[in-house]
């Protein structure tokens, strides 16, 4: 089977009037993900015996009719631990570790019966913005299987996008859960900073990093979020505000909303499609009786500089506890403690690992603090301020996910600085901590395009709410990939 | 050339939390290695800390005893640095605005009352233990990593090793008074890093400072010190230079050992931790706190001169500890007369906890069993002699006004009981009856003699004493 | 300033000392290229006036949130142990710790 023509309450509905078992959708989800991983490669590790375990004892136990997400399959990123369940953030360095607890979002998708289907590949630490940064596979772009599906939930967004599941959890440090949705397809969303835990996602940059869905649907995207946000013990930076139910208010109007549309956001780079997918998304939402206003974020150019030293430097740190010492890997016939430092991290590490470690520990380095972290730290505000003037008058905001739609494989790899500058629309959200969601609004030569829509601080529900609009008066979102080579 | 010395000193204190600074891991020494750990402590992918309350309070109350500022709006901050007891590869502490500063004490040298200042206090987290076998490996117990500390950094105002003897005696006094450590350097949980430098008298410029670590006790501060100040004398008087480095005392020749030249300074590249948010200390908390302090040992010292009319000495004495000034203000409490109090804590009490190794807080004594049997010494219930005994007992645990009944040991100070028994004796003895006649003093100590043997000790000298006169002065 | 000079291969080698990483010869000459063009990339930041701007580290809406001091012993040491790529009757075995001055906190 695919997910391509179904959705949350319909598969529910089956679940529940017993058409349907967890155990044979499992089966079917697994039998169709294997297939696909050889064309696609999205999963790392397929957990078949765990998840048909599971889907048993949850038919046993009998599906709740009040739980939506009873018996759903869904796929997890592979930096987002699992308890017993191997897993390796696409490193060398966690080839073989076997985590001892679930991160929070785990747990509550066990609690609520979800089925962990398997763990997705993804960059690296969750380092780059095509998915060729893992140390086990490249995933390929269901829409084109010589492009990338964007990184670095790349794995995450691909499966979704080829049916594979209903539905997947990412991170998005500087975008990695909007990009590949804009490259792929499908919905995906970071929720504000502190809206979901933590708690058990291996840290890349920790003022920036958030869990969030990838989905077929807005409306799916918002129940999934439902499930996992909220606040959590473990993680003191996870907000005490109250979880509204995101899935209400989608009744697919935007009437009076006022839309702010930055000029930077179309500016030099953006190929010719994706800003006339934006503003034809922007007429969208005129049609549908919002406003739209050319506003400016005027500190936008000087994001990916100030991000790439804040998410680096925080790397720099988090990363350093890969020391070969307490768990994951150790290098061989090691001479002296020095080695074993030395060589596991540098055996252990990828490329582009290396580089985000060395740029963060440069820019904390003695006598480089104040003119590189400090500073990022300071343009850090006036993105913030830039954000805030925009929201005074308006409700939330739209421009491209990306500049581009899907680039093709080892096309911009050997260029790091290159592959960074795509991330010039994606970063200012994390820098802020807003939620942002990317939803498809177009194609460019048979690839998919993205709109971005930012909101306020924990009003997701706006950003639901628009996106819910525009997708039910559009209808990029019913096309599906054919999975094959060149079109 | 004449030197002056500088001397600056940094104690990390371990506070005694049920559980970790940041992990909910209990607190606990002994256990088997890595018993008390956690994800958190092992520093696992995707783990995140905790701030435990418990210590950021502990953290204030210390301030306090220090007379320092509270920052009211402080943040944790990572130290980066590898080693194999520092599992995350870097330490959660507290750099750029700490909980504290500007705090001080005062010390006392030579009868010299002497204020030293406190740059700053912050709280942060103990490392794990390595330890090391000849075999070529070393072994990491994460069990003290995440332990609490706070970590007190002084103003260079020490200016000799006596100083600072004063310095870590006066600061581990306060500290142990506000309960939030036990403050045993023989126990690790307070640890000293000191470091020393000179320069010629009138010097505006300090000279290299050398460093000195894992001293294990204040003596051998002082020592090391005071060794070091003399060696650095030495290098510069023949025309050396003093390098930066870190050394060790030996405590078997009482010299100094070079253990590494700092090349430049160490780079931690330290910066605000973003899994904590900032930390806002209001002023009810920190009120809250002020009022449930207990009574510093100064003000306590002053209390027992001017109310309770002690010794300034024997005030000192009393307030080393908090659990002997606590002994000592609850058996007053108790109803025991102050002086006779602070004459036994000082004396058979003290005595008793040399003799036994152990510490007051650790034995069955208490402050009720003190005093009651202090208050039958006053009242005549019990001799002096007696009581000798009865300290014995209050040792064990016993209750000793019942103690004192079973065992038939109360005084006989009954005239009627008495009479009867003296009577007889100055009947049997008319040597003495004539001698004391005669003007013969010691004839009366002879007869009170017979009198305690008859009565195996129990008679009440004094009232013994009154009848004996009355007896022989009616013959 | 100091920052906009290009970054050299001794830098990259001392950054990568602090780090615990090493570079084979070839590797380090792409690293610095690359680190350096990145390094300019940075150095845009500069233009920027922030003077009177103070620098946020942290976007989270709490402060102030602290747990109990309550004890809970998860009694996670075997499974922790079992991760462990090399241990001793309970204890994280490493190669002979040299420099025993270094660890101190
Ligand atoms: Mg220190
Ligand atoms: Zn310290």
């Amino acid at each position: 089977m695919n997910y391509f023509d179904t959705d949350l309450t319909t598969l529910h509905d089956k679940l529940v009037n017993k058409e349907l078992t967890a155990e044979q959708l499992t089966r079917e989800t697994l039998a169709k993900i294997k297939a696909d991983n050889e064309a696609i490669n999205a999963y790392i590790t397929i957990d078949e015996e765990g998840a048909l375990k599971a889907a048993k004892a949850i038919d046993e136990k009998g599906i709740d009719a009040d739980n939506l997400w009873a018996g759903i399959p869904v796929a997890v990123k592979d930096n987002i631990v699992t308890k017993g369940l191997r897993t390796t953030a696409a490193s060398k360095m966690l080839e073989n570790f076997n985590p001892i607890y679930d991160a929070t979002v785990i747990e509550k998708l066990r609690a609520n019966d979800v089925i962990v289907i398997g763990k997705t590949n993804l960059d690296e630490f969750a380092m780059g913005g095509s998915t060729e940064n893992s140390y086990f596979k490249t995933t390929h772009n269901p829409w084109n299987v010589n492009k990338v599906p964007g990184g670095s939930s790349g794995g995450s967004a691909a499966t979704v996008s080829a049916g594979g599941v209903l539905a997947a959890l990412g991170t998005d440090t500087g975008g990695s859960i909007r990009q590949p949705a804009s490259f792929t397809g499908v919905v995906g969303v970071k929720p504000t900073y502190g809206r979901v835990s933590r708690w058990g996602i291996i840290a890349f940059g920790s003022s920036l990093d958030q869990v969030g869905p990838f989905t077929r649907s807005v409306k799916d995207n918002a129940a999934l979020l439902n499930l996992i946000a909220g606040h959590d013990e473990h993680d003191m930076t996870s907000s005490d505000k109250a979880v509204p139910d995101f899935t209400a208010g989608l009744d697919g109007s935007v009437k009076g909303m006022r839309v702010a549309l930055p000029k930077e956001y179309l500016g030099e780079g953006v190929d010719e499609n994706v800003k006339k997918a934006v503003l034809d998304a922007a007429n969208t939402f005129k049609e549908l009786g919002a406003t739209v206003d050319e506003v400016s974020l005027p500190h936008s150019k000087y994001g990916i500089a100030a991000y790439y030293i804040i998410s680096s430097s925080e790397a720099s740190s988090n990363l350093q506890r890969f020391d070969g010492i307490r768990y994951g890997f150790r290098a061989q016939d090691v001479k002296n403690l020095e080695d074993v430092y030395v060589r596991s991290r540098s055996e252990g590490f990828g490329d582009e690992v290396k580089r985000r470690i060395m740029l963060g520990t440069y820019s904390l380095s003695a006598g480089y603090y104040d003119a590189y972290f400090r500073k990022a730290a300071e343009v850090r505000t006036l993105m913030i301020n830039d954000f805030k003037k925009v929201f005074e008058d308006h409700d939330f905001i739209i421009g491209p996910t990306a500049p581009t739609p899907a680039f093709g494989i080892g096309e911009e790899s050997s260029d790091p600085k290159k592959m960074y500058m795509n991330d010039v629309l994606t970063v200012p959200v994390n820098m802020a901590g807003l939620p942002g969601m990317s939803l498809p609004a177009g194609f460019s030569n048979g690839l998919p395009v993205g709109l971005q829509i930012i909101a306020k601080p924990f009003d997701e529900q706006t950003l639901y709410k628009a996106g819910y609009a525009f997708e039910q008066a559009t209808d990029f979102h019913k096309q599906t990939p054919e999975i094959g080579g060149d079109k | 050339m004449n030197f002056q010395t500088t001397i600056g000193l940094e104690v990390h204190v371990e506070l005694k939390t049920n559980s970790k600074i940041f992990s909910p891991s209990p607190v606990e020494f002994g256990d088997e290695p890595n018993a008390n750990t956690n994800v958190i402590d092992w520093g696992y992918p995707g783990v995140l800390p905790t701030t435990n309350k418990g210590v950021v309070e502990s953290g204030i109350k210390a301030a306090l005893a220090l007379h320092a500022e509270i920052e009211k709006h402080n943040h944790f901050d990572r130290k980066n640095y590898f080693y194999p007891d520092n599992p995350k590869a870097y330490q959660i502490t507290q750099a750029d605005k700490p909980i504290a500063h500007d705090g001080w004490i005062e010390i006392e040298v030579d009868g010299k009352k002497k204020k030293i200042g406190i740059a700053e206090m912050h709280i942060e987290e103990d490392a794990g233990k390595n330890t090391h076998n000849p075999n070529g490996y070393s072994f990491v117990d994460l069990n003290r990593q995440g332990t609490p500390l706070i970590e007190i950094v002084s103003k260079p105002d020490i200016a000799s090793p006596d100083e600072a003897y004063a310095y870590l005696e006066a600061l581990r006094q306060r500290i142990q008074f506000t309960g939030v450590s036990d403050v045993k350097m023989e126990e690790g949980s307070m640890r000293v890093d000191v470091n020393i430098s000179i320069r010629p008298y009138g010097s505006d410029k300090y000279g290299t400072k050398t460093e000195l670590k894992n001293l294990n006790s204040f003596n051998y501060v002082r020592k090391g010190l005071a060794y070091e100040e003399k060696r650095q004398q030495q290098v510069l008087l023949s025309g050396g230079t003093i390098q930066q480095e870190t050394r060790r005392f030996d405590e078997t020749t009482g010299q100094t050992i070079l253990m590494r030249v700092k090349e430049g300074s160490d780079d931690y590249r330290y910066f605000p931790e973003p899994d904590l948010p900032a930390l806002s200390i209001s002023d009810d908390w920190i009120q809250d706190i002020q009022e449930s302090m207990p009574e510093m040992p100064g003000k306590r010292r002053e209390r027992y001169v001017s109310e309770l009319g002690l010794k300034d000495y024997d005030a000192m004495v009393l307030t080393q500890t908090k659990e002997m000034s606590d002994f000592f203000d609850a058996t007053v409490k108790n109803g025991a007369d102050a002086k006779m109090a602070a004459n036994y804590l000082m004396g058979d009490v003290n005595a008793y906890l040399n003799d036994q190794q152990v510490d007051l807080q650790d034995t069955q004594l208490t402050p009720e069993h003190l005093a009651a049997m202090i208050k039958m010494i006053s009242d005549g219930t019990i001799s002096t002699k007696i009581a000798k005994k009865v300290f014995k007992a209050i040792t064990k645990g016993e209750e000793p006004v019942a103690w004192v009944k079973s065992k038939g040991l109360v005084q006989l100070s009954d005239p009627a009981q008495l009479q009867p028994i003296i009577k007889k004796i100055v009947d049997d003895n008319q040597q003495s009856v004539d001698d004391f006649k005669n003007g013969k003093d010691r004839a009366v100590g002879y007869l009170v003699g017979q009198v305690m043997k008859q009565t195996r000790g129990q008679a009440n000298p004094k009232v013994v004493n009154e009848l004996l006169m009355k007896e022989l002065n009616n013959r | 300033m100091a920052n906009e000079e290009k970054i050299d291969k001794a830098q990259v080698e001392h950054v990568a000392s602090l780090a615990k990483l090493q570079f084979e010869d070839a590797d380090l000459g792409k690293f610095t290229t690359q680190l350096g063009d990145i390094m300019e990339l940075f150095n845009t930041l500069s233009e920027v006036d922030t003077s009177n701007v103070a620098p946020t580290f942290s976007v989270t809406d709490q402060f102030n949130t602290m747990r109990e001091d309550v004890a809970v012993n998860s009694h996670q040491k075997e499974a922790l142990l079992k991760n462990a790529p090399d241990t001793e009757e309970g204890f994280i075995r490493v190669p002979a710790i040299i420099d025993e001055s270094e660890g101190a906190n």
